[in-house]
């Protein structure tokens, strides 16, 4: 197991600068001018100071230059510098993604409790008014765009009834807790301030809910689904025949054999949500990696476009790997070898 | 014969809902067997024969519908309260089933589901004592290395092995009753004996009454003490095991028996009964066996003849007198081709 683990890690950074170069490319072969972002309008027919940028930035060499150089920076750790932020991308990125990584792992939390919660009550209580209720309240959670639930949400909570205050992580004027792991939430927690963690939470809840909302969907119907595929098994005759309760052979019995489809796919859907919170980020105004990438995207930001496309690979070979020892973990009939 | 029998089964039917109403597949069979004793039952696949014994332990979907009676040890099991049965299953009566690799739960170990079965009825054991019983069990049907093998899964565990862990299991709290549901099946041929010599070792030991449920006629043979041959859902023929076998009246049950290989009488071709069992969802009018039997008369297909004693066992057969005198016309004719 730990052979194998460590030759997996090992692959990880050569994977990453395979998608940097594929990231490289397809951002550079796109029609449009990143100048616009370096220039300003009224300069652009200046040709001076346009020739000037572009050997500023190195927009003046041939790709096949620019390529080498940019690899070389990367394999050194340096992502370049933004376009639009004019600072170097990978600090940019160190301090969005922290607010990114505590609005998916919160989110996370809500869809995966809720989820598990509602798709065990519908497996056992199935074809119930509740059975019924969970399931259209799940689908809905999947099917509506977060563009719209989280408008509606955000005017329903917040402006209507004011439980949450409104968008950004904390209040306009509050300091930041000290970072530590980056996490306002825990940050405070750790600076030993009750009332910031309370404010940092309560701008937490409503996109962590909106976005979580989607991953109930999904993780409540993956575990009704396979619930109900176990608890047809003969594994669970066999548990009734012992005189086990329809309690111990939900818990005991199936669940742990349902749960092997569902971590599969809760790895994958942590690890999409890193830049695919983009809409709750936006509506939120949440200072995160998604709307980075957003910005970045519209202005043709190279470096930051290759930074944020690294971030993303990076998520999904960890919750990859994370998913892999997990379920071998819960699988005893998976053999890692090494 | 003792007292009050251990197992008593009365007009036992069980039906599924189906497109066009509830579909029988359990049609009224009576079986009885006392405490120590081995009762085969014994029928092809679809008889119905692991649907009784299923219902009678609430063990089938909650869509079924059990009726009729079924007592143990004198307590009524159809209509049981859940809580109530669950104190007898795994308790007093133990459970084997066909295929052991799936009937283990693959993501447990097995001493993890052995000691589950004693946990359930002794909620007051200590961790260590449990442990000890789950490693005394597996010895006891001969698992070598039990030390090792307690904390192994299901996979890693040979068929032959699995069914004895398997045993192990339904033999966890000293049951009076076994159910063996096709319990050596999915086996090979060779492990196939020990499993048997096994099961009627400790159940002779331990005075365990055991239902014997299977296809093959061969595995009860040794075993049992009465027979009950099931076909469409009924009993069609039951005695003693020496009376099926060597005066068996339902011509179903001499079809059995000649489909039956035997070493003694080498023959070209291995005999087999034509046809195929009725479905449930569309079975015939009169005699279930009708359509397939070579003796059937009009009669036959027009009344469902219910089972009454003929010669040495009782028999659902309109004809059993007369194959019993093996004289009359076309009974005397398939008797003169050898086919009886």
């Amino acid at each position: 197991m730990l052979r194998y683990l460590i030759r997996r890690v090992l692959g990880v950074p050569f994977l990453l600068l395979g998608v940097a170069s594929v990231a490289f490319i397809l951002s550079q072969s796109t029609k449009g001018d990143p100048l616009s972002a370096l220039v300003p309008e009224r300069m652009m027919n200046n040709p001076e100071i346009v020739q000037a940028v572009e050997a500023q930035w190195g927009l003046d060499k041939p790709l096949p230059v620019r390529y080498v150089v940019y690899m070389k920076n990367l394999v050194q750790g340096d992502m370049g510098t933004s376009f639009n932020t004019r600072r170097p991308v990978a600090r940019d990125i160190a301090e969005r993604l922290p607010a990114t990584l505590e609005l998916v792992v919160a989110a996370m939390i809500v869809g995966t409790t809720l989820g598990m919660a509602i798709g065990l009550l519908s497996a056992r209580f199935r074809h119930s008014i509740f059975d019924n209720a969970a399931r259209g309240f799940a689908l809905l959670g999947s099917s509506l765009p977060i563009f719209w639930s989280g408008l509606i949400m955000l005017y329903i909570f917040s402006v209507q009834l004011k439980w949450t205050p409104g968008t950004g992580r904390l209040d306009a004027r509050t300091q930041a807790p000290e970072g530590v792991t980056g996490f306002y939430t825990v940050d405070a927690l750790l600076a030993g301030n009750g009332g910031l963690f309370i404010e940092a939470l309560s701008h937490l809840a409503l996109p962590a809910l909106v976005l979580g909302w989607s991953v109930i969907g999904i993780v409540a119907r993956l575990v009704r689904s396979s619930l109900l595929d176990a608890l047809g098994q003969d594994y669970v005759r066999t548990a009734r025949a012992k005189g086990a309760s329809d309690r111990v052979v939900l818990i005991n019995h199936a669940l742990r054999n349902a749960l092997i489809p569902v971590l599969t796919v809760l790895g994958f859907t942590f690890a999409y949500l890193i830049t695919g919170a983009v809409l709750t980020e936006a509506i939120f105004s949440w200072p995160g990696i998604g709307s980075y990438a957003v910005s970045a995207a519209r202005s043709l930001d190279y470096p930051a476009i290759g930074g944020v496309t690294i971030v993303g690979a990076t998520a999904f070979l960890l919750a990859n790997l994370v998913t892999d020892i997990a379920y071998a973990w819960a699988n005893p009939r998976i053999k890692v070898s090494g | 014969m003792s007292a009050a029998p251990l197992l008593e089964i009365r007009d036992l039917r069980a039906a599924f809902p189906g497109p066009h109403g509830p579909v029988e597949a359990v049609r009224g069979i009576d079986l009885m067997l006392d405490a120590g004793e081995v009762l085969g039952v014994v029928g092809e696949s679809g008889s119905g024969k692991s649907v009784a014994m299923m219902a009678l332990l609430q063990l089938l979907p909650p869509s079924a519908i059990v009726s009729g009676s079924a007592r143990f040890k004198g307590r009524e099991l159809v209509g049981m309260p859940r809580g109530e049965i669950r104190q007898i299953l795994g308790q007093e009566i133990g459970c084997i089933f066909q295929d052991p690799l799936s009937a283990f739960n693959p993501v447990l170990t097995i001493g993890d589901q052995i000691l589950e079965a004693i946990r359930l009825h002794d909620r007051k054991i200590s961790t260590q004592d449990a442990k000890r019983r789950v490693l005394d069990l597996l010895a006891s049907v001969s698992i070598p290395q039990p030390d090792r093998r307690v904390d192994q899964y299901p996979h890693e565990f040979s068929g032959g092995m699995r069914q004895r862990a398997m045993i192990a299991m339904a033999l966890a709290n000293n049951p009076s009753l076994l159910i063996a549901d096709e319990p050596t099946t999915a086996l090979d041929v060779t492990v196939q004996a020990q499993i048997l010599d096994l099961l009627r070792q400790l159940a002779a030991e331990r005075g365990i009454g055991m239902v014997l449920i299977t296809h093959d006629l061969g595995v009860v043979a040794g075993m049992a003490r009465d027979i009950a041959v099931m076909y469409g859902g009924r009993v069609v023929e039951t005695g003693t095991a020496d009376d099926i076998f060597y005066d068996t009246c339902h011509p179903y049950t001499r079809g059995l028996i000649a489909a039956m290989p035997r070493l003694e009488k080498i023959t070209e071709k291995l005999v087999s009964i034509e046809g195929t069992p009725p479905s449930i969802f569309d079975r015939p009018a009169g005699c279930s066996f009708a359509p397939r039997c070579k003796l059937a008369l009009p009669d036959c297909r027009a009344t469902d003849p219910s089972l009454r004693p003929v010669h040495r066992t009782s028999v659902a057969c309109l004809r059993a007198e007369e194959i019993v005198a093996g004289t009359q016309g076309a009974v005397r004719a398939e008797f003169e081709k050898g086919a009886l």
